[in-house]
């Protein structure tokens, strides 16, 4: 990686930046001040109990929440909001639109456009956001299917695929905006034990191309493998940080240690 | 069951199971009183004169029966049009985050619903004794052009206006009926990859959302057809005044009244066969396997036993469509 810009100090910028970062529902308080960095290139874990607000925090790097206190940036810009000297601006729609195309989002449960073929489906963001020719987007498209393993099922509707194909049709749909940064908001949970490991090959791939992820799972083999810098969070502050084997190996925290004894 | 299993199994495979099957003698006894009705009914349709189905022919194909036909159709398909339209718009309204926008969206659904058709029909009909001159221009200041109403708005208009803008208000509970049936995730997984609102919502809301909506808006097209009968009341010549006009004159009533039902039915039927692949059309992606179209079962019918061509993956809700 040599484009990568450099701050004045002569570091590079973190892809991802939180500096107390709160968010609450209502009444509810969910994040409660988090701070972390992520570094370009890396794979950056997010684990914890349900409710610990890791989903929560991962949705609000592309603004599918709006938090209430701190600052939170990608690549050096603020999310949501824009600065001119001390006072903040909300983006509009279409300037927070513009910032989502170049981070990709894995859901939980695919979300995959039922109505569309999975080749369809990876072409439509391309075609309809960035305006590129459907030609070359399904020429696009059917490589990036090919490298999820997945080139025969061009044709296939969501409903004719399995889970593991599903996820991995949602991967190469995020893909396919040719984002800088990608989110993976447990990838892996809705799926059959069986099918996991189809998606985390994906995943690994990724990751050994240098893609910046972010990845909230409860996978810890994944982790500890793949992983770069690991969070542990719980109530909505980060308890631990460090490398995954750091943590996984020999957590300090008393409320980490008996997580990841259930969990492991 | 592995192999292995049925390796063991298969050599002492027991016989088929032969039995004599459940009688249903209250079926048959049904069936004969529904037939005896049924003979009844004809009988009666066949001999009694004063159906006069000499006139019924006649007059099936009278040229003023068939303009009023064609304003029928017309009506419909325009008034149709405005509603689905205006349904739309005002269901992304009453959606909206904006409370002056899902106000007036409620309100107006409050009005158009609250009040009988007719009753609109003959305000819309009667808007120049309200107000005898329409114009365009600022608002509470001058204005640039200006006609009297009822040249603005002739009969048709007035009748497309209030057939229309009623079932605006109708279509409007449909179509968020339909948009408020797609998941969140959906929009979300479109927002995740930049796509505005508006066309999230016109590429991947609506389109399925019309899978919900489809089914009941056939049925609303089907009613308006017959609804626009009630513009008769306004003079208009759709199909009932057409056949109206004429017994006035020759006092063949009942016969008038069959040839302009033979219309109504017939038409109604060519919208329910529409109605059901326009459905199938939509149900892409949700059912695995669609379901047969309805020459496909007419054939499977001739192929031995009626059963189901689609196979166990379709889903019963979705098959629906010839139900009307």
């Amino acid at each position: 990686m040599s484009d990568l810009t450099k701050t004045p100090a002569g570091r590079t910028t973190p892809m991802v930046k939180a500096e107390a970062v709160h968010k609450s529902f209502g009444a509810v308080e969910v994040l409660k001040g988090i701070t972390l960095e992520v570094n370009q290139g890396e794979v950056f874990v997010l684990v914890g109990p349900s409710g610990s607000g890791k989903s929560t925090f991962l949705r609000c790097i592309n603004h599918l929440e709006k938090i209430n206190a701190g600052r939170l940036s990608v690549d050096g810009d603020l999310v949501g909001y824009r600065q001119k000297g001390d006072r903040l601006y909300e983006l509009k729609d279409r300037e927070v639109a513009l910032k989502r195309r170049d981070i990709g989002m894995v859901f939980q449960h695919f979300n995959l456009f039922p109505h569309m073929t999975a080749l369809e489906n990876i072409i439509e963001a391309p075609v309809q956001v960035k305006g590129e020719s459907r030609s070359a987007a399904k020429e696009r498209g059917m490589a990036l299917l090919e490298r999820v393993g997945l080139a025969e099922k061009a044709g296939n509707y969501p409903s004719q695929l399995s889970g593991g194909q599903q996820q991995r049709v949602a991967i190469a749909r995020a893909l396919a905006m040719q984002p800088k940064l990608m989110l993976f908001d447990e990838p892996t949970s809705a799926l059959d034990p069986e099918l996991v490991g189809e998606v985390l090959d994906v995943m690994r791939g990724l990751a050994e191309e240098g893609m910046t992820m972010i990845v909230v799972t409860h996978e810890m083999g994944f982790a500890r493998e793949v992983g770069d810098a690991l969070v542990f969070m719980d109530g909505g502050v980060v308890v631990e940080s460090g490398s995954p084997r750091e943590v996984l190996g020999n957590p300090q925290h008393e409320r980490t240690r008996a997580f990841l004894s259930k969990v492991l | 069951m592995n192999s292995l299993d049925q390796g063991a199994v298969n050599p002492g495979r027991p016989e088929a199971i032969k039995a004599v099957p459940v009688r249903h003698p209250g079926r048959w006894a049904g069936a004969v009183v529904v037939a005896v009705l049924a003979a009844m009914l004809l009988h009666a349709l066949i001999t009694n004169a004063q159906f006069h189905w000499d006139v019924v022919g006649k007059y099936l194909f009278d040229s003023s029966i068939l303009h009023g036909l064609g304003v029928t159709l017309e009506l419909t398909a325009l008034s149709m049009l405005i509603g689905v339209a205006g349904g739309t718009l005002l269901a992304i309204m009453r959606l909206s985050t904006n409370p002056v926008l899902s106000g007036t969206a409620w309100f107006y659904i409050w009005v158009f619903r609250g009040t009988p058709i007719l009753v609109q029909l003959l305000f819309w009909n009667f808007l120049g004794a309200l107000w005898t001159k329409l114009s365009i221009g600022i608002p509470f200041g001058p204005s640039f052009w200006s006609e009297p109403t009822n040249q603005v708005i002739p009969l048709f208009m007035a009748a497309l206006l209030g057939l229309g803008l009623n079932e605006a208000a109708y279509m409007a509970e449909i179509v968020r009926g339909g948009i408020q049936s797609v998941s969140p995730g959906q929009t979300e997984a479109a927002h995740a990859l930049g796509m505005s609102q508006s066309s999230t919502m016109r590429r991947i809301v609506l389109p399925q959302a019309m899978r919900v909506i489809i089914p009941p808006t056939g049925n609303e097209t089907i009613s308006m057809l017959k609804t626009t009968s009630l513009v008769s009341a306004i003079s208009l010549e759709e199909l009932l005044r057409a056949g109206q006009n004429i017994y006035s004159r020759t006092f063949e009533t009942i016969p008038l009244l069959v040839t302009v039902s033979i219309w109504y039915l017939l038409l109604t039927s060519i919208l329910t066969v529409v109605q059901y692949y326009i459905e199938r059309h939509y149900a892409r992606g949700a059912n695995r396997i669609l379901p047969p179209t309805p020459l496909q079962r007419l054939a499977g019918l001739f192929r031995g036993r009626p059963k189901p061509a689609a196979g166990p993956d379709v889903v019963p809700g979705l098959e629906g469509g010839g139900h009307q």
